[in-house]
Protein backbone atom coordinates (compact mmCIF):
# COMPACT_ATOMS: atom_id res chain seq x y z
CA UNK A 1 0.00 0.00 0.00
CA UNK A 2 1.35 3.55 -0.92
CA UNK A 3 0.33 6.07 1.52
CA UNK A 4 2.89 8.51 0.81
CA UNK A 5 3.80 8.79 4.38
CA UNK A 6 0.08 8.87 5.59
CA UNK A 7 -1.36 7.10 8.68
CA UNK A 8 -4.20 7.26 7.08
CA UNK A 9 -5.33 7.95 3.60
CA UNK A 10 -9.31 8.12 2.37
CA UNK A 11 -10.28 9.00 -0.71
CA UNK A 12 -14.48 9.47 -1.68
CA UNK A 13 -15.82 7.40 0.77
CA UNK A 14 -19.39 7.06 1.14
CA UNK A 15 -21.67 4.59 2.92
CA UNK A 16 -25.01 3.67 2.11
CA UNK A 17 -27.60 1.48 4.07
CA UNK A 18 -30.96 0.56 4.20
CA UNK A 19 -32.93 1.54 7.14
CA UNK A 20 -34.29 -1.56 8.83
CA UNK A 21 -37.67 -0.41 9.44
CA UNK A 22 -38.66 1.75 6.88
CA UNK A 23 -36.44 -0.42 3.94
CA UNK A 24 -35.65 3.69 2.91
CA UNK A 25 -32.16 3.35 1.26
CA UNK A 26 -30.33 6.30 3.52
CA UNK A 27 -27.01 7.79 2.75
CA UNK A 28 -24.92 7.86 5.59
CA UNK A 29 -21.44 9.28 4.19
CA UNK A 30 -21.51 11.15 0.74
CA UNK A 31 -18.39 12.03 0.31
CA UNK A 32 -15.24 12.03 2.58
CA UNK A 33 -11.16 12.71 1.16
CA UNK A 34 -8.69 12.55 4.13
CA UNK A 35 -5.33 12.40 4.31
CA UNK A 36 -3.69 11.86 7.77
CA UNK A 37 -0.13 12.19 8.28
CA UNK A 38 1.64 9.99 11.18
CA UNK A 39 1.91 11.59 14.54
CA UNK A 40 -1.05 14.05 13.89
CA UNK A 41 -3.91 13.91 16.34
CA UNK A 42 -6.98 14.72 14.48
CA UNK A 43 -10.53 15.00 15.46
CA UNK A 44 -14.08 15.04 13.57
CA UNK A 45 -16.90 17.04 15.09
CA UNK A 46 -20.85 16.98 13.94
CA UNK A 47 -24.12 16.84 14.67
CA UNK A 48 -25.58 13.84 16.31
CA UNK A 49 -26.55 11.45 13.13
CA UNK A 50 -23.81 12.99 10.89
CA UNK A 51 -21.96 9.36 10.26
CA UNK A 52 -18.90 10.40 12.19
CA UNK A 53 -19.21 6.82 13.84
CA UNK A 54 -20.09 4.98 10.98
CA UNK A 55 -17.04 6.95 9.48
CA UNK A 56 -14.35 5.23 11.99
CA UNK A 57 -16.03 2.04 11.85
CA UNK A 58 -15.21 1.85 8.12
CA UNK A 59 -11.63 2.79 9.00
CA UNK A 60 -11.85 -0.22 11.76
CA UNK A 61 -13.07 -2.50 9.43
CA UNK A 62 -16.75 -3.44 11.01
CA UNK A 63 -18.34 -2.26 8.02
CA UNK A 64 -16.99 -3.69 4.88
CA UNK A 65 -19.36 -2.64 2.77
CA UNK A 66 -18.55 0.87 2.18
CA UNK A 67 -17.72 2.42 -1.36
CA UNK A 68 -14.21 4.44 -2.00
CA UNK A 69 -10.52 3.44 -1.26
CA UNK A 70 -9.06 3.42 2.07
CA UNK A 71 -5.71 3.22 3.02
CA UNK A 72 -3.90 2.87 6.16
CA UNK A 73 -0.39 2.71 7.00
CA UNK A 74 1.68 -0.76 7.90
CA UNK A 75 4.62 -0.42 8.25
CA UNK A 76 5.04 -3.61 10.44
CA UNK A 77 4.20 -6.97 9.96
CA UNK A 78 3.71 -6.58 13.83
CA UNK A 79 1.61 -4.60 15.26
CA UNK A 80 -2.27 -3.61 13.83
CA UNK A 81 -3.03 -0.65 11.19
CA UNK A 82 -5.31 0.54 13.80
CA UNK A 83 -7.32 -0.36 16.90
CA UNK A 84 -10.30 1.28 18.55
CA UNK A 85 -11.13 2.58 21.59
CA UNK A 86 -14.91 2.02 21.92
CA UNK A 87 -17.26 4.26 23.85
CA UNK A 88 -18.44 2.99 27.93
CA UNK A 89 -19.25 -0.13 28.79
CA UNK A 90 -16.82 -1.91 26.13
CA UNK A 91 -14.62 -3.99 28.32
CA UNK A 92 -15.42 -7.09 28.53
CA UNK A 93 -16.83 -7.31 31.74
CA UNK A 94 -16.00 -11.38 32.42
CA UNK A 95 -12.52 -10.39 31.93
CA UNK A 96 -9.88 -9.06 34.68
CA UNK A 97 -8.47 -5.85 33.52
CA UNK A 98 -4.96 -7.25 33.21
CA UNK A 99 -6.97 -9.85 30.22
CA UNK A 100 -8.92 -7.16 28.80
CA UNK A 101 -6.00 -5.03 28.36
CA UNK A 102 -4.13 -8.32 26.76
CA UNK A 103 -7.33 -9.14 24.26
CA UNK A 104 -5.78 -8.27 21.18
CA UNK A 105 -2.39 -9.72 21.56
CA UNK A 106 -4.32 -12.77 22.69
CA UNK A 107 -5.99 -12.81 19.32
CA UNK A 108 -2.71 -12.68 17.38
CA UNK A 109 -2.41 -16.25 19.14
CA UNK A 110 0.07 -14.89 21.40
CA UNK A 111 0.13 -16.98 24.62
CA UNK A 112 -0.94 -15.39 27.52
CA UNK A 113 2.15 -15.62 29.28
CA UNK A 114 3.32 -13.28 27.28
CA UNK A 115 0.48 -11.38 25.96
CA UNK A 116 0.17 -10.61 30.08
CA UNK A 117 3.79 -9.37 30.14
CA UNK A 118 3.38 -6.88 27.09
CA UNK A 119 -0.11 -5.64 28.61
CA UNK A 120 1.66 -4.41 31.87
CA UNK A 121 3.87 -1.49 30.05
CA UNK A 122 0.61 -0.06 29.17
CA UNK A 123 -1.66 -0.15 32.15
CA UNK A 124 1.33 1.47 33.76
CA UNK A 125 1.29 4.06 31.33
CA UNK A 126 -2.66 4.56 31.94
CA UNK A 127 -1.96 4.86 35.05
CA UNK A 128 -3.87 1.82 36.79
CA UNK A 129 -1.19 -0.47 37.89
CA UNK A 130 -2.38 -2.12 41.26
CA UNK A 131 -5.52 -2.65 39.38
CA UNK A 132 -4.81 -5.25 36.98
CA UNK A 133 -6.36 -8.03 38.59
CA UNK A 134 -9.92 -6.31 38.77
CA UNK A 135 -12.95 -6.57 36.80
CA UNK A 136 -14.12 -4.03 34.89
CA UNK A 137 -17.05 -3.11 37.76
CA UNK A 138 -14.90 -2.37 40.44
CA UNK A 139 -13.58 0.64 38.15
CA UNK A 140 -14.93 3.99 37.91
CA UNK A 141 -16.19 5.45 34.55
CA UNK A 142 -12.49 7.16 34.25
CA UNK A 143 -10.37 3.89 35.09
CA UNK A 144 -12.58 1.71 32.45
CA UNK A 145 -11.79 3.96 30.02
CA UNK A 146 -8.24 4.47 30.71
CA UNK A 147 -8.31 0.59 30.32
CA UNK A 148 -9.52 0.69 27.47
CA UNK A 149 -7.49 2.78 25.63
CA UNK A 150 -4.80 0.78 27.23
CA UNK A 151 -5.87 -1.80 25.47
CA UNK A 152 -5.74 -0.66 22.15
CA UNK A 153 -2.56 0.58 22.52
CA UNK A 154 -1.02 -2.67 23.52
CA UNK A 155 -1.16 -3.66 19.87
CA UNK A 156 0.37 -1.62 19.06
CA UNK A 157 -1.64 0.08 16.00
CA UNK A 158 -0.77 2.89 13.69
CA UNK A 159 -3.47 4.58 14.21
CA UNK A 160 -5.49 5.01 17.51
CA UNK A 161 -9.21 5.20 16.68
CA UNK A 162 -11.30 6.84 19.40
CA UNK A 163 -15.23 7.19 19.75
CA UNK A 164 -16.73 9.72 21.61
CA UNK A 165 -14.40 7.71 24.92
CA UNK A 166 -15.55 9.97 27.17
CA UNK A 167 -18.91 11.01 26.51
CA UNK A 168 -20.36 9.05 29.19
CA UNK A 169 -18.47 10.74 31.89
CA UNK A 170 -19.19 13.26 34.50
CA UNK A 171 -17.56 16.92 33.37
CA UNK A 172 -14.54 16.88 35.82
CA UNK A 173 -13.27 13.14 34.98
CA UNK A 174 -14.10 14.03 31.34
CA UNK A 175 -11.56 16.91 31.37
CA UNK A 176 -9.10 15.17 33.81
CA UNK A 177 -9.08 12.28 30.96
CA UNK A 178 -8.62 14.86 28.26
CA UNK A 179 -5.32 16.03 29.71
CA UNK A 180 -4.23 11.93 30.62
CA UNK A 181 -4.98 11.35 26.82
CA UNK A 182 -2.76 14.01 25.89
CA UNK A 183 0.13 12.93 28.13
CA UNK A 184 -0.32 9.51 27.08
CA UNK A 185 -0.48 10.49 23.31
CA UNK A 186 2.95 12.30 23.95
CA UNK A 187 4.51 9.17 24.80
CA UNK A 188 3.18 6.65 22.95
CA UNK A 189 3.55 8.70 19.73
CA UNK A 190 0.77 7.42 17.82
CA UNK A 191 -1.96 8.90 15.41
CA UNK A 192 -5.40 9.52 16.84
CA UNK A 193 -8.62 9.80 14.77
CA UNK A 194 -10.68 10.99 17.53
CA UNK A 195 -14.31 11.07 17.27
CA UNK A 196 -16.31 13.82 19.34
CA UNK A 197 -19.34 15.98 19.55
CA UNK A 198 -18.11 18.23 21.83
CA UNK A 199 -16.04 21.49 20.41
CA UNK A 200 -13.71 21.72 23.35
CA UNK A 201 -12.57 18.57 23.61
CA UNK A 202 -11.63 18.44 20.01
CA UNK A 203 -9.51 21.63 19.98
CA UNK A 204 -7.79 21.15 23.69
CA UNK A 205 -6.53 17.58 21.91
CA UNK A 206 -5.86 17.99 18.12
CA UNK A 207 -3.87 19.52 15.34
CA UNK A 208 -6.64 19.55 13.38
CA UNK A 209 -10.39 19.46 13.79
CA UNK A 210 -12.59 18.10 10.79
CA UNK A 211 -16.14 19.72 10.70
CA UNK A 212 -18.66 17.17 9.38
CA UNK A 213 -22.36 18.04 7.44
CA UNK A 214 -25.24 16.97 9.01
CA UNK A 215 -26.24 13.30 7.38
CA UNK A 216 -25.44 12.23 4.53
CA UNK A 217 -22.10 13.22 5.84
CA UNK A 218 -19.46 15.60 4.26
CA UNK A 219 -16.62 17.45 5.95
CA UNK A 220 -17.14 20.89 6.04
CA UNK A 221 -13.97 22.39 7.48
CA UNK A 222 -10.39 21.51 7.88
CA UNK A 223 -9.24 23.58 10.79
CA UNK A 224 -5.68 23.85 11.91
CA UNK A 225 -5.25 24.28 15.56
CA UNK A 226 -1.94 26.06 16.17
CA UNK A 227 -1.57 26.27 20.14
CA UNK A 228 1.34 25.22 21.43
CA UNK A 229 1.69 22.36 23.24
CA UNK A 230 2.37 20.79 25.81
CA UNK A 231 -1.32 21.86 26.94
CA UNK A 232 -2.62 22.67 29.50
CA UNK A 233 -6.23 22.23 30.75
CA UNK A 234 -6.05 25.99 31.35
CA UNK A 235 -5.79 26.93 27.74
CA UNK A 236 -9.50 26.39 27.47
CA UNK A 237 -9.89 29.65 28.63
CA UNK A 238 -7.72 31.92 26.17
CA UNK A 239 -8.85 34.16 23.85
CA UNK A 240 -7.39 32.01 20.78
CA UNK A 241 -9.19 29.25 22.17
CA UNK A 242 -12.51 30.59 22.62
CA UNK A 243 -12.15 32.01 19.10
CA UNK A 244 -11.64 28.86 17.60
CA UNK A 245 -14.31 27.53 19.40
CA UNK A 246 -17.04 29.98 17.90
CA UNK A 247 -15.31 29.54 14.50
CA UNK A 248 -16.29 25.92 14.49
CA UNK A 249 -19.97 26.74 16.74
CA UNK A 250 -20.92 28.88 14.01
CA UNK A 251 -20.22 26.00 11.29
CA UNK A 252 -21.99 23.75 12.70
CA UNK A 253 -24.99 25.46 14.06
CA UNK A 254 -26.84 25.45 10.87
CA UNK A 255 -26.24 21.06 10.63
CA UNK A 256 -28.17 20.79 13.94
CA UNK A 257 -31.40 19.65 12.91
CA UNK A 258 -33.70 19.13 15.96
CA UNK A 259 -35.66 16.65 14.53
CA UNK A 260 -32.55 14.24 13.53
CA UNK A 261 -32.79 11.14 16.17
CA UNK A 262 -29.66 11.27 18.56
CA UNK A 263 -28.12 7.78 17.74
CA UNK A 264 -25.72 7.55 14.83
CA UNK B 1 -44.97 26.00 66.80
CA UNK B 2 -41.61 25.35 64.56
CA UNK B 3 -42.54 22.70 61.51
CA UNK B 4 -39.66 20.72 62.94
CA UNK B 5 -41.75 19.29 65.63
CA UNK B 6 -45.24 18.98 63.92
CA UNK B 7 -43.10 16.91 61.70
CA UNK B 8 -41.11 14.39 64.07
CA UNK B 9 -37.49 13.55 62.56
CA UNK B 10 -37.90 9.96 61.27
CA UNK B 11 -35.13 7.64 63.47
CA UNK B 12 -32.45 7.40 61.28
CA UNK B 13 -30.43 4.12 62.22
CA UNK B 14 -27.14 2.88 61.26
CA UNK B 15 -27.60 1.00 58.26
CA UNK B 16 -25.74 -2.42 59.25
CA UNK B 17 -28.08 -2.34 62.22
CA UNK B 18 -31.35 -2.20 60.24
CA UNK B 19 -30.39 -5.34 58.13
CA UNK B 20 -29.74 -6.98 61.29
CA UNK B 21 -33.04 -6.25 62.49
CA UNK B 22 -34.92 -6.64 59.06
CA UNK B 23 -33.43 -9.97 59.21
CA UNK B 24 -33.82 -10.91 62.68
CA UNK B 25 -37.49 -9.99 61.79
CA UNK B 26 -37.95 -11.87 58.94
CA UNK B 27 -36.44 -15.05 60.46
CA UNK B 28 -38.78 -14.81 63.42
CA UNK B 29 -41.84 -14.50 61.23
CA UNK B 30 -40.22 -17.28 59.24
CA UNK B 31 -40.65 -19.54 61.69
CA UNK B 32 -43.74 -18.14 63.53
CA UNK B 33 -45.23 -19.14 60.65
CA UNK B 34 -43.87 -22.61 59.97
CA UNK B 35 -43.92 -23.43 63.75
CA UNK B 36 -47.47 -22.28 64.16
CA UNK B 37 -48.71 -24.14 60.91
CA UNK B 38 -47.29 -27.80 62.06
CA UNK B 39 -48.53 -27.18 65.12
CA UNK B 40 -52.41 -26.58 63.92
CA UNK B 41 -51.38 -29.71 61.43
CA UNK B 42 -50.55 -31.61 65.03
CA UNK B 43 -52.91 -30.44 67.29
CA UNK B 44 -56.11 -30.57 64.64
CA UNK B 45 -55.11 -34.12 63.98
CA UNK B 46 -54.82 -35.39 67.27
CA UNK B 47 -57.99 -33.26 68.26
CA UNK B 48 -60.03 -35.48 65.39
CA UNK B 49 -60.96 -32.11 63.27
CA UNK B 50 -58.68 -33.03 60.71
CA UNK B 51 -58.42 -36.43 59.08
CA UNK B 52 -55.52 -37.95 60.21
CA UNK B 53 -56.26 -40.88 58.11
CA UNK B 54 -55.68 -38.82 54.96
CA UNK B 55 -53.41 -36.06 56.20
CA UNK B 56 -51.56 -37.84 58.81
CA UNK B 57 -49.70 -35.33 61.34
CA UNK B 58 -45.97 -34.36 61.64
CA UNK B 59 -45.01 -36.31 64.66
CA UNK B 60 -46.07 -39.56 62.81
CA UNK B 61 -44.70 -38.22 60.01
CA UNK B 62 -41.34 -38.38 61.86
CA UNK B 63 -42.18 -41.27 63.55
CA UNK B 64 -42.44 -43.11 60.21
CA UNK B 65 -39.62 -41.63 58.57
CA UNK B 66 -37.28 -42.95 62.04
CA UNK B 67 -39.09 -46.73 61.02
CA UNK B 68 -38.07 -46.18 57.42
CA UNK B 69 -33.88 -45.09 57.23
CA UNK B 70 -33.31 -48.51 59.51
CA UNK B 71 -34.74 -50.51 56.72
CA UNK B 72 -32.24 -51.32 54.09
CA UNK B 73 -34.60 -50.96 51.47
CA UNK B 74 -34.92 -47.47 51.79
CA UNK B 75 -31.57 -46.89 51.31
CA UNK B 76 -31.94 -48.64 47.88
CA UNK B 77 -34.68 -46.66 47.06
CA UNK B 78 -32.74 -43.78 47.36
CA UNK B 79 -29.68 -44.71 45.88
CA UNK B 80 -31.41 -45.87 42.53
CA UNK B 81 -33.52 -42.41 42.65
CA UNK B 82 -30.22 -39.96 43.14
CA UNK B 83 -28.49 -42.55 40.26
CA UNK B 84 -31.28 -41.83 37.87
CA UNK B 85 -31.68 -37.97 38.87
CA UNK B 86 -27.91 -37.68 38.52
CA UNK B 87 -27.85 -39.30 35.23
CA UNK B 88 -30.68 -37.96 33.95
CA UNK B 89 -29.94 -34.82 34.85
CA UNK B 90 -26.29 -35.14 34.07
CA UNK B 91 -27.08 -36.30 30.21
CA UNK B 92 -29.67 -33.10 29.95
CA UNK B 93 -26.57 -30.54 30.66
CA UNK B 94 -24.17 -32.91 28.70
CA UNK B 95 -26.80 -32.15 25.58
CA UNK B 96 -28.74 -28.44 26.78
CA UNK B 97 -25.30 -26.63 27.00
CA UNK B 98 -23.81 -27.65 23.80
CA UNK B 99 -27.05 -27.71 21.90
CA UNK B 100 -28.42 -24.26 23.01
CA UNK B 101 -24.88 -23.16 22.45
CA UNK B 102 -24.34 -24.06 19.11
CA UNK B 103 -28.35 -23.58 18.07
CA UNK B 104 -28.12 -20.16 19.03
CA UNK B 105 -24.36 -19.31 17.32
CA UNK B 106 -25.62 -20.81 13.89
CA UNK B 107 -28.75 -18.97 12.64
CA UNK B 108 -29.52 -21.91 10.36
CA UNK B 109 -29.50 -24.64 12.59
CA UNK B 110 -31.52 -22.65 14.76
CA UNK B 111 -34.30 -22.56 12.45
CA UNK B 112 -33.91 -26.11 11.50
CA UNK B 113 -34.31 -27.01 15.10
CA UNK B 114 -36.89 -24.27 16.07
CA UNK B 115 -39.63 -26.47 14.98
CA UNK B 116 -38.41 -29.47 17.15
CA UNK B 117 -37.73 -27.65 20.23
CA UNK B 118 -41.37 -25.59 19.99
CA UNK B 119 -42.82 -29.02 19.44
CA UNK B 120 -41.01 -30.75 22.53
CA UNK B 121 -41.03 -28.05 24.51
CA UNK B 122 -45.41 -28.25 24.41
CA UNK B 123 -45.60 -31.87 24.52
CA UNK B 124 -46.96 -32.84 27.76
CA UNK B 125 -43.81 -35.01 28.43
CA UNK B 126 -45.24 -37.92 30.52
CA UNK B 127 -47.86 -38.32 28.35
CA UNK B 128 -45.29 -40.06 26.32
CA UNK B 129 -44.66 -41.79 29.36
CA UNK B 130 -46.31 -44.98 27.72
CA UNK B 131 -43.93 -44.84 24.92
CA UNK B 132 -41.15 -44.80 26.90
CA UNK B 133 -41.77 -47.92 29.46
CA UNK B 134 -42.44 -49.64 25.77
CA UNK B 135 -39.00 -48.35 24.26
CA UNK B 136 -36.54 -49.21 27.53
CA UNK B 137 -39.19 -51.14 29.54
CA UNK B 138 -39.85 -50.97 32.83
CA UNK B 139 -36.56 -49.54 34.62
CA UNK B 140 -34.31 -47.17 35.77
CA UNK B 141 -33.58 -45.88 32.10
CA UNK B 142 -37.36 -45.09 31.59
CA UNK B 143 -36.96 -42.78 34.48
CA UNK B 144 -33.57 -41.34 33.33
CA UNK B 145 -35.34 -40.89 29.85
CA UNK B 146 -38.11 -38.80 31.64
CA UNK B 147 -36.16 -36.63 33.83
CA UNK B 148 -33.71 -36.48 31.06
CA UNK B 149 -36.62 -34.63 28.61
CA UNK B 150 -37.58 -32.33 31.52
CA UNK B 151 -34.98 -30.70 31.94
CA UNK B 152 -32.86 -30.79 28.86
CA UNK B 153 -35.15 -28.58 27.43
CA UNK B 154 -35.01 -26.24 30.43
CA UNK B 155 -31.68 -26.08 29.80
CA UNK B 156 -31.65 -25.40 25.76
CA UNK B 157 -34.26 -22.63 25.60
CA UNK B 158 -32.55 -20.00 28.05
CA UNK B 159 -29.37 -20.74 26.64
CA UNK B 160 -30.03 -19.97 23.08
CA UNK B 161 -32.42 -16.77 24.13
CA UNK B 162 -28.29 -15.96 25.96
CA UNK B 163 -26.54 -16.86 23.08
CA UNK B 164 -28.82 -14.43 20.61
CA UNK B 165 -28.86 -11.88 23.11
CA UNK B 166 -24.98 -11.16 23.73
CA UNK B 167 -24.72 -7.52 23.48
CA UNK B 168 -23.38 -6.25 20.28
CA UNK B 169 -20.69 -4.14 21.30
CA UNK B 170 -18.91 -7.10 22.85
CA UNK B 171 -19.19 -8.68 19.54
CA UNK B 172 -17.39 -5.52 17.90
CA UNK B 173 -14.89 -5.46 20.11
CA UNK B 174 -13.70 -8.79 20.05
CA UNK B 175 -13.89 -8.37 15.76
CA UNK B 176 -12.18 -4.92 15.88
CA UNK B 177 -8.98 -7.07 17.62
CA UNK B 178 -9.58 -9.51 14.69
CA UNK B 179 -10.80 -12.00 16.84
CA UNK B 180 -11.38 -15.75 14.66
CA UNK B 181 -14.88 -17.29 15.18
CA UNK B 182 -13.99 -19.73 17.75
CA UNK B 183 -12.54 -17.09 19.69
CA UNK B 184 -15.37 -14.61 19.94
CA UNK B 185 -17.30 -17.93 20.71
CA UNK B 186 -15.04 -18.92 23.71
CA UNK B 187 -14.15 -15.42 24.83
CA UNK B 188 -17.40 -13.26 24.29
CA UNK B 189 -20.49 -15.75 23.22
CA UNK B 190 -20.06 -18.12 26.27
CA UNK B 191 -19.13 -15.82 29.00
CA UNK B 192 -22.03 -13.78 28.11
CA UNK B 193 -24.16 -16.79 28.36
CA UNK B 194 -23.26 -17.97 31.51
CA UNK B 195 -26.26 -16.50 33.19
CA UNK B 196 -28.72 -17.74 31.07
CA UNK B 197 -27.50 -21.14 31.42
CA UNK B 198 -27.37 -21.10 35.19
CA UNK B 199 -30.88 -19.77 35.41
CA UNK B 200 -31.58 -22.86 32.70
CA UNK B 201 -29.51 -25.46 35.25
CA UNK B 202 -31.74 -24.06 37.76
CA UNK B 203 -35.24 -24.25 36.15
CA UNK B 204 -33.83 -28.40 35.24
CA UNK B 205 -33.26 -29.22 38.59
CA UNK B 206 -36.98 -28.71 39.41
CA UNK B 207 -37.69 -30.91 35.81
CA UNK B 208 -35.50 -33.42 36.82
CA UNK B 209 -36.73 -33.93 40.19
CA UNK B 210 -40.40 -34.34 38.87
CA UNK B 211 -39.42 -36.37 35.98
CA UNK B 212 -37.89 -38.99 38.81
CA UNK B 213 -41.07 -38.95 41.36
CA UNK B 214 -43.50 -39.45 37.74
CA UNK B 215 -41.45 -41.88 36.27
CA UNK B 216 -41.09 -43.88 39.42
CA UNK B 217 -44.80 -43.58 40.36
CA UNK B 218 -45.63 -44.99 37.17
CA UNK B 219 -43.33 -46.93 35.47
CA UNK B 220 -40.32 -48.03 38.29
CA UNK B 221 -39.54 -50.87 40.48
CA UNK B 222 -37.71 -49.48 43.14
CA UNK B 223 -36.86 -45.49 44.01
CA UNK B 224 -38.48 -43.11 46.14
CA UNK B 225 -41.25 -42.52 44.33
CA UNK B 226 -42.19 -46.01 44.15
CA UNK B 227 -41.70 -46.52 47.63
CA UNK B 228 -44.57 -43.40 48.16
CA UNK B 229 -46.70 -45.71 45.59
CA UNK B 230 -46.08 -48.20 47.93
CA UNK B 231 -47.01 -46.57 50.62
CA UNK B 232 -49.94 -45.59 49.47
CA UNK B 233 -50.94 -48.56 47.80
CA UNK B 234 -51.00 -49.90 51.33
CA UNK B 235 -53.13 -46.29 52.87
CA UNK B 236 -49.55 -45.50 54.63
CA UNK B 237 -49.80 -41.90 54.75
CA UNK B 238 -47.10 -40.91 56.78
CA UNK B 239 -44.64 -42.91 55.19
CA UNK B 240 -45.42 -41.17 51.78
CA UNK B 241 -45.56 -37.77 53.23
CA UNK B 242 -41.77 -38.73 54.07
CA UNK B 243 -41.11 -39.94 50.75
CA UNK B 244 -42.74 -36.15 49.29
CA UNK B 245 -40.45 -34.45 52.23
CA UNK B 246 -37.03 -36.40 51.26
CA UNK B 247 -37.89 -35.40 47.64
CA UNK B 248 -38.96 -31.18 49.07
CA UNK B 249 -35.40 -31.21 50.62
CA UNK B 250 -33.44 -32.15 47.41
CA UNK B 251 -35.11 -29.98 45.39
CA UNK B 252 -34.21 -27.16 47.89
CA UNK B 253 -30.67 -28.63 48.42
CA UNK B 254 -29.89 -28.46 44.71
CA UNK B 255 -31.16 -25.68 43.89
CA UNK B 256 -28.75 -23.79 46.61
CA UNK B 257 -25.70 -25.98 45.24
CA UNK B 258 -26.65 -24.17 41.88
CA UNK B 259 -26.86 -20.46 43.61
CA UNK B 260 -23.25 -21.23 44.95
CA UNK B 261 -22.01 -22.55 41.40
CA UNK B 262 -23.80 -19.52 39.99
CA UNK B 263 -21.89 -17.14 42.68
CA UNK B 264 -18.39 -19.29 42.02
CA UNK B 265 -19.03 -18.70 37.81
CA UNK B 266 -19.55 -15.12 38.36
CA UNK B 267 -17.27 -13.28 40.25
CA UNK B 268 -16.99 -10.90 37.52
CA UNK B 269 -20.75 -9.41 38.65
CA UNK B 270 -21.29 -6.86 41.00
CA UNK B 271 -22.81 -8.49 43.95
CA UNK B 272 -26.63 -7.16 44.33
CA UNK B 273 -27.71 -6.29 47.54
CA UNK B 274 -30.62 -8.69 48.74
CA UNK B 275 -30.30 -10.58 46.01
CA UNK B 276 -30.45 -13.80 48.05
CA UNK B 277 -32.81 -15.87 48.92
Amino acid sequence: MTTGGMALRARGVQFTYIDPTTHDRLVAIEHIDLEIPEGQFVSIVGPSGCGKSTFLKIVNGLLPDYQGEIEVLQRRSEGSAHAMVFQDAALFPWFSILANVAYGLRCRGIPSKVANERAMPFIRMVGLEGFEAKYPYQLSGGMQQRANLARALTVDPEILLMDEPFAALDAQTRELMQAELLRIWAEARKTVLFITHQIDEAIYLSDRVLVMSARPGRLLADIPIDLPRPRELRIKRTPGFTALADQIWELITPQIRPDVPAAD
Amino acid sequence: MSIASRYPRRRTGEPGRRGWLDRRGRLGYGLVGAVGFLLVWELGSRAGAINEFFFSRPTAIVAAGMVEVQVPRFWDDVRRSLTEFLVGYGLAIAVGVPVGLLTGWFRRLQYSLDPWLNFLNSIPRFALLPVIVIATGLGMWSVIVVAFLGAVLAIIIPTIQGVRTVDRRFLDVASSFGASRPRLFATVVAPATVPFMVSGLRLGIGRALIGVVTGELFAATGGLGHMIKRASDTLQTDKLLFGVLIFTFAGIILVEAVRRLEARVQRWRPVRQGAAA
